[in-house]
């Protein structure tokens, strides 16, 4: 292990300074890439909010102007562009169309809601979703090995919207344990917690059963258990150990199924959370709040990924930050 | 292997729901009223706004309705306008000055008094919100001040006849609040910050896409003339919980984790008939969902057209499959709880035959795909609606196989409201779908007058023009009954729009509510609810 964190604490300095170029220009590609494509939709955030009345807009085009005009909209598309990536520098994303509060503040109160359930759920799909690509890879029972091992896609198949209601109408409705909705104590983030799990925890168990599996068949497994190794030494101290790398590169796509599952999980369940907020402001072509959440996501997809090139060498001292030092040393946790 | 599963788990479900179907029969007793508690109100979607001069939508006056009360009320039986803040009141000639004299000891929640000049800073108020007051602003559209004319007595003066301005006093949309209430902006007052009224409850706090509670204004003593009781609500307190998928409402209703939900859908409503459970339903007043025709577009330029699918619509078929009975088939472009409604439902029959005589008529023939063609022009429109009341998918899917029953093609296209309030913006339609409440006739010259929203795109001067400003022009029932009558039998006899159906609120009540109440809008009305416990 000592070998590894060396090789981590050696990060160099035109590794960092690329890195925070790519993390740039993700952000910016992002926060682009939202602006124009809200932008080019027909209709706007203005008309939503005066359209939203029953029978629709009552306003003349000279009102609608006036209103647009407040909100910056009568400007030339380049210059409400340069504005907005300026202000986001800063941290302001403008003011939501929707509700008048601003974009950063919507965005900032939503975020503890969607990591109350996001957290657990990270926690239970990968204790989960690990536990049975373990044991499914371990047993010598071929029927209970194939039983957990088609748990994965069933578990990617079914669609959390009604795996949720399902769960709601067992515990909440039936058996009255846990509640529907709302965000009070503990019990409110049990359901929805599990819900955004169970596809996640699903990809987890896929990718780790195939890894390991893989891993299984590698002739120093043989060598490690002839030296005497347990059954359980081998398959979490060796294997495991070696499966985990290619798993860890998912960290980035887990983040993105959290956040992506939280749109359902959050409506079915009631709750306030990124997910909602998104949602809301992706109707409404409500484009501060849409780009304040995008860039948000961005940012964390980046520094997971970030994380995870740094975590690498740590699991695996062959993978190294500076590939132009030589070939990498070939080395079996042996 | 995993279908085993999926079938074990589906069968769970299936299970689960057959169990809580356990409503039994019969009438509840409700008992006397109870002083306390609170009522836990799911509704299906978050306010955007809870301010009512400000805000358009259900969610948020189901909210703006109980922090603040109105110059008038409305009965919502008869539609005749009734005292409420205001005693009395004149109405000047041609409907373009109202002078209202309040009664006195009435106060906001800041304490101040509601007094005259606290009728001209509201109105005032309103005004300067521009558009961005979606319903208000309509009201207020031709004001030209108030002038506070004694302590209690307002004068409100228009600079085109208002004869719907005495209705309009009436909703929450022009409810009032307290001057101190401009010193916040719209937006904050939105949020319930400054939001201060003189209503029977006062706003407490408001988290996002989560809920509103609102608490009783203690000291109230100046309800409408048509509440049982002009005192202090029953209820502490009301929290509204935003539960936006149906089901979760419908099971968390059963189970006891809500006194009542708002929103019911039609698919729901058998389970909420007995064993405790009350359902309660008021018909929407105002415009009837209907399909608005662009008369300068295509084929329905031709009023032979437009006729003939105002007589392929079977409006009872809508009804009774893919809504509910609780939707009542349109008898008129207004809704039967509008006052001055007229019953047009001779003109309104199913007469698929009628119809299809029309249009051979004409000179449309049955083409290769059963779709009638002319001179090479196939005999379709589009209708461009987006998805605010959630069965319109389904009952224009409906509406579309009626007509292709007489050869005519509807082209259903649903899209996201900023699209669809750019294309109305623009008249870039064939058939607009929508609604509007109102309980009063004058809504028929927002969406119909040449001089207003005229989306029909007719001939300015035309009779239907005359006729909607003259029940404009005039708060004398005598004047305004046969006005508003024209108006609505020109609609339908040139079907100018199609009606179709009514919507309706319906609510459902779980055994621990009591006496939630629609007043004349079809809006909740909370102050002489109550709770038992539970």
């Amino acid at each position: 292990m000592g070998v590894a964190v060396v090789t981590a604490g050696k990060v160099p300095v035109s590794y960092v300074l690329r890195r925070l170029t790519q993390t740039v220009l993700v952000l910016w590609a992002a926060f682009t890439l939202s602006f124009v494509i809200l932008y080019l939709l027909p209709g706007d955030a203005v008309l939503t909010k005066l359209g939203s009345a029953e029978g629709g807009i009552t306003a003349d085009p000279e009102e609608l102007a006036a209103i647009r005009a407040e909100y910056g909209m009568d400007e030339p598309v380049l210059v409400q562009y340069l504005d907005r990536l300026f202000a986001a520098l800063t941290g302001d994303f403008g003011t939501s169309v929707t509700t008048g509060e601003t974009a950063t503040h919507m965005v900032v109160s939503a975020l503890p809601s969607t990591l109350a359930i996001a957290v657990p759920a990270l926690v239970l799909a990968i204790v989960i979703g690990g536990g049975v690509a373990l044991l499914g890879t371990y047993t010598r029972q071929r029927w209970l090995g194939q039983l957990l091992l088609s748990l994965p896609p069933l578990g990617i198949s079914l669609p959390p919207f009604w795996v949720g209601l399902l769960l709601i109408q067992l515990f909440s409705f039936e058996l009255r344990l846990l509640p529907a909705m709302g965000a009070e104590g503990i019990s409110s983030v049990i359901l929805p917690s599990v819900t955004l799990a169970l596809p996640v925890g699903a990809i987890v168990a896929q990718v780790l059963a195939k890894s390991l599996a893989t891993q299984q068949a590698q002739p120093y497994v043989d060598v490690v258990a002839a030296k005497g190794a347990s059954r359980v030494r081998v398959h979490i101290g060796h294997v495991l150990r070696n499966a985990a790398v290619p798993a860890l590169t998912l960290a980035g796509v887990v983040t993105g199924n959290l956040l992506a599952g939280s749109v359902v999980t959050e409506t079915v369940f009631s709750r306030d959370g990124i997910g909602r907020v998104t949602a809301d402001a992706v109707t409404a072509q409500d484009i501060p709040v849409v780009q304040a959440v995008i860039v948000l996501a961005a940012a964390v997809f980046v520094l997971i990924n970030l994380i995870v090139d740094l975590v690498y060498p740590v699991l695996d001292p062959r993978i190294a930050h500076t590939p132009a030092a030589g070939p990498a040393k070939e080395r079996i946790h042996a | 292997m995993s279908r085993p599963l999926i079938v074990l788990l589906l069968a769970a479900a299936l299970l689960a729901s057959a169990c809580s179907q356990s409503a039994g029969g019969g009438q509840r007793e409700d008992g006397p009223p109870r002083q306390g508690g609170t009522l836990t109100l799911g509704i299906a979607t978050p306010p955007d706004c809870i301010d009512p001069q400000q805000v358009g939508l259900n969610a948020g006056l189901n909210v703006g309705r109980q922090l603040v009360d109105s110059l008038t009320d409305q009965d919502p039986e008869t539609g005749e306008i009734t005292p409420w803040l205001a005693e009395r009141w004149e109405v000047g000639d041609d409907a373009r000055s109202f002078t209202f004299h309040l009664r006195e000891g009435a106060t906001f929640s800041d304490g101040s008094p509601v007094d005259a000049a606290a009728v001209k800073a509201s109105f005032d108020g309103i005004k300067e919100l521009g558009p961005s007051a979606l319903v208000a602003s309509g009201y207020l559209a031709e004001y030209t001040g108030t002038t506070v004319a004694g302590e209690y007595t307002a004068r409100v003066e228009f600079a085109e006849p208002s004869a719907q301005f005495l209705q309009a006093t009436s909703t929450m949309s022009l409810g009032l609040l307290a001057p101190s209430a401009y010193e916040a902006t719209p937006e904050q007052r939105c949020h319930g910050d400054g939001l201060i009224g003189s209503g029977p409850f006062v706003f407490e706090s408001f988290t996002q896409n989560q809920e509103i509670v609102i608490g009783k204004r203690r000291g109230y003593t100046w309800g409408s003339s048509l509440w049982e009781r002009e005192g202090e609500a029953y209820l502490d307190k009301v929290i509204y919980r935003i539960v936006p998928e149906p089901g979760v409402r419908t099971g968390s209703l059963v189970s006891g984790q809500l006194d009542a939900i708002t929103d019911v859908q039609p698919v729901d409503e058998a389970r909420f008939e007995g064993g405790g459970f009350i359902g309660s339903v008021r018909s929407n007043p105002g415009i009837v969902f209907n399909l608005h025709a662009n008369t300068a577009r295509g084929v329905l330029a031709e009023e032979n057209v437009r006729k003939a699918v105002q007589k392929a619509v079977n409006r009872k078929e809508v009804s009774d499959t893919v809504l509910s009975p609780n939707y009542k088939p349109a008898s008129s472009i207004l809704a039967a709880s509008t006052p001055l409604h007229t019953d047009l439902s001779a003109e309104l029959t199913h007469d698929p035959d009628g119809a299809s005589a029309l249009l051979a008529a004409a000179g449309w023939v049955e083409g290769p795909d059963g779709i009638r063609v002319r001179n090479g022009e196939r005999l379709s429109a589009s209708v461009i609606f987006s998805s605010a009341f959630n069965q319109s998918q389904s009952v224009l899917e409906l509406v579309q196989q009626q007509l292709k029953a007489i050869g005519f093609e509807l082209r259903v296209e649903p899209h996201p409201t900023p699209e669809v309030t750019d294309r109305q913006q623009r008249g870039d339609y064939e058939f607009l779908w929508y609604n509007v409440t109102r309980a009063d006739p004058d809504i028929l010259r927002n969406t119909f007058s040449t001089g207003a929203g005229d989306r029909s795109k007719l001939e300015p001067g035309n009779p239907l023009d005359v006729a909607l400003d003259k029940q404009a022009a005039s708060t004398d029932a005598a004047v305004r009954a046969p006005a508003a009558a024209e108006a609505q039998r020109l609609i339908v006899e040139h079907a100018y729009a199609i009606p179709v159906f009514e919507l309706s609120q319906v609510i459902a009540l779980g055994p621990t509510a009591h006496d939630i109440a629609f007043e004349a809008s079809s809006r909740l009305r909370l102050s002489g609810a109550w709770v038992s416990p539970s």
